[in-house]
């Protein structure tokens, strides 16, 4: 429809080009394409080649020899999974139920979801000061809970894996909420009135119709949660216990190129985390693809 | 249905549904208020309140932090980022919203991959990178490393409200006798100032609020907030913990009213995908 036939010497080639949607609109993408390359897929390729560029010399795999053969920085690898992947599974877990109770229209619902939208603002160093104020020793949680005879001694949920666990699941929570919403949302409601007319129950118009059109965008969901909870860098540094339980990759990545300037080796490091998040990614993708995704489904 | 808005019924798993959402906001106002407390308080130690308020930390915040200066350069980074990434972006989103071509996965791919991406995976390459071509240490560094996030990110927000405008209005105009240009800037541009709207807000929230490219980038003189306030907190102890309280008071209530802002002009939902209210009939 916008194949214009030019008064040129060729129009027949640019008319067949055109055909197959290729004109002079596609120029338009040259700018962001262009800058995908720079500034994304070259830095990438340059990190991968200089990971097998070892600097204190030896193989080419010298980087990655180092670090699976050093219980303390492969064992990151294995930390962070243990933070990230809990995480983005209770926050996407506990979304549905209350998106489901939420979804459709009520009083009060754009005040809620404003309000949900504020810890993804807050960032990772705000929540990571409240959290150390509010649950450390002295903290507000902890008055409340000797001050009812809870506990006899203050419980310790900062400086460990807890303090981390919670400021993801805060920054977490919220955008798994709108995103599972969203979804929800989506799905065309008179399906589900189809189904109640034709006698089926609360639970199974949830499970037979609901649920299987959801699971997409839950896959879609728990991805990004999982991105958000595996690149936890500052507030393993803030409320965890960097040296120890909340080591997580991004924090040894982040040494090995500012305290001890050795690129090569960061650069590996992130080729290694990279690494593990695309399996985790494709094994939810290739899970996903399994699933209906219809006209119907979310979006996603 | 004659009754438009719809009650929430109390069902027991309703109830323990609300219980669960009420004890979030609760901790999280704790959370959040603990800070805003802490940064009036004077002493505050092993009570349930500080001793007595002042507003000194605020003073002390802004002179020790040099937060003037910080907040200038935030406020420049993040424009420079917004204007560019929707310059870059939107007519990506344009040619992805409106055209098949051979080999438009792949490119859709590529440019959803960086908001797929751990923000440090890809940093630290693109930081060494930018090192070797002197950008990073500066404000060039910042802006650059912070537009690779937001360049896809304007694209996804941008793509459905494209769709959303008739493409027979573009062919209508250039059946009058429009070039592409003025297609562009009368038709579409108009058409699109609340896409173009929702996607600069949300690329502004994501950039002041971004930590991990900016603290791989930044030089002395180039920090943002965020960063700013993530090294006056691991250096503790050597500052009052209240000014660093004060400049964390000083960072949420730029973000709220960026946020207020943002709400105005998009739903939360918004955010990621389109959303389809329930008929009302």
């Amino acid at each position: 429809m916008s194949a214009i036939p030019q008064q040129t010497s060729q129009p027949t080639w640019q008319h067949r080009l055109a055909e197959r949607g290729v004109d002079r609109r596609l120029w338009l993408l040259l700018p962001a394409t262009v800058f995908v390359l720079l500034l994304f897929v070259y830095p990438f390729l340059y990190g991968l080649s200089l990971s097998f560029q070892p600097a204190n010399g030896g193989g080419v795999l010298a980087n990655y020899d180092k670090f699976f053969g050093d219980a303390y920085q492969r064992d990151t690898v294995a930390t962070t999974l243990k933070i990230a992947l809990p995480a983005a599974l209770l926050n996407v877990l506990a979304a549905v139920p209350i998106a489901f109770r939420l979804r459709g229209r009520f009083r009060g619902k754009r005040l809620l979801t404003t309000i949900l939208v504020v810890p993804i603002t807050l960032g990772t160093v705000l929540t990571a000061q409240g959290l150390l104020n509010y649950l450390g020793p002295t903290g507000w949680l902890n008055r409340i809970l000797l001050s009812l005879h809870i506990v006899d001694d203050p419980i310790r949920l900062t400086n460990n894996y807890w303090g981390v666990f919670f400021s993801l699941v805060i920054t977490g929570f919220p955008f798994a909420f709108l995103l599972v919403l969203s979804y929800l949302s989506g799905i065309d409601p008179t399906l589900e009135r189809a189904a109640a007319t034709l006698g089926a129950s609360r639970a199974q118009r949830f499970r037979r119709i609901t649920l299987p059109l959801l699971a997409p965008g839950l896959a879609t969901t728990f991805l990004l949660t999982f991105v958000l909870a595996f690149s936890v860098f500052p507030s393993a540094v803030l409320v965890g216990n960097p040296a120890g339980s909340t080591r997580v990759i991004s924090l040894a990545a982040y040494q090995a190129a500012y305290e001890q300037y050795d690129y090569s080796y960061a650069s590996a490091i992130a080729m290694v985390m990279g690494a593990v998040e695309l399996v985790v990614v494709a094994i939810v993708l290739v899970w996903r693809s399994r699933l209906y995704t219809g006209s119907t489904g979310g979006k996603g | 249905m004659s009754q438009k808005v719809r009650t929430i019924r109390a069902t027991p798993l309703g109830w323990v549904i609300w219980a669960v959402v009420v004890f979030f906001f609760v901790n999280l106002a704790g959370v959040v208020l603990s800070v805003l407390v802490s940064s009036f308080g004077t002493k505050w130690f092993d009570t349930w309140f500080p001793s007595g308020f002042t507003t000194q930390w605020y003073g002390d915040a802004w002179r020790e932090f040099t937060l003037f200066h910080v907040i200038v350069v935030t406020l420049l980074v993040s424009a420079l980022v917004v204007v560019l990434s929707v310059l870059v972006g939107a007519p990506a989103a344009y040619v992805l919203a409106r055209k098949n071509f051979p080999g438009k996965r792949l490119v859709y791919l590529t440019f959803l991959l960086p908001i797929l991406m751990p923000p440090i995976t890809y940093g630290i390459p693109l930081a060494t990178v930018l090192y070797k071509f002197g950008f990073a240490g500066h404000l060039s560094g910042v802006v650059l490393a912070n537009l690779v996030p937001s360049v896809p990110f304007v694209i996804l927000t941008m793509t459905p409200f494209i769709e959303q405008v008739d493409p027979r209005i573009e062919d209508a105009a250039r059946m009058l006798g429009a070039g592409t240009r003025s297609v562009f800037l009368k038709i579409l541009a108009p058409l699109l100032v609340p896409g173009l709207l929702a996607s600069a807000i949300l690329v502004l929230v994501r950039t002041v609020g971004m930590f991990e490219l900016t603290f791989l980038t930044a030089g002395p003189d180039s920090q943002t907030l965020v960063v700013a306030l993530y090294y006056s907190m691991s250096a503790a102890g050597i500052r009052a913990q209240q000014s660093v309280d004060a400049m964390a008071v000083i960072y949420t209530a730029m973000m709220l009213v960026l946020l207020v802002v943002a709400l105005r002009f998009v739903n939360p939902t918004q955010l990621v995908a389109r959303v389809k209210e329930e008929p009302s009939e």
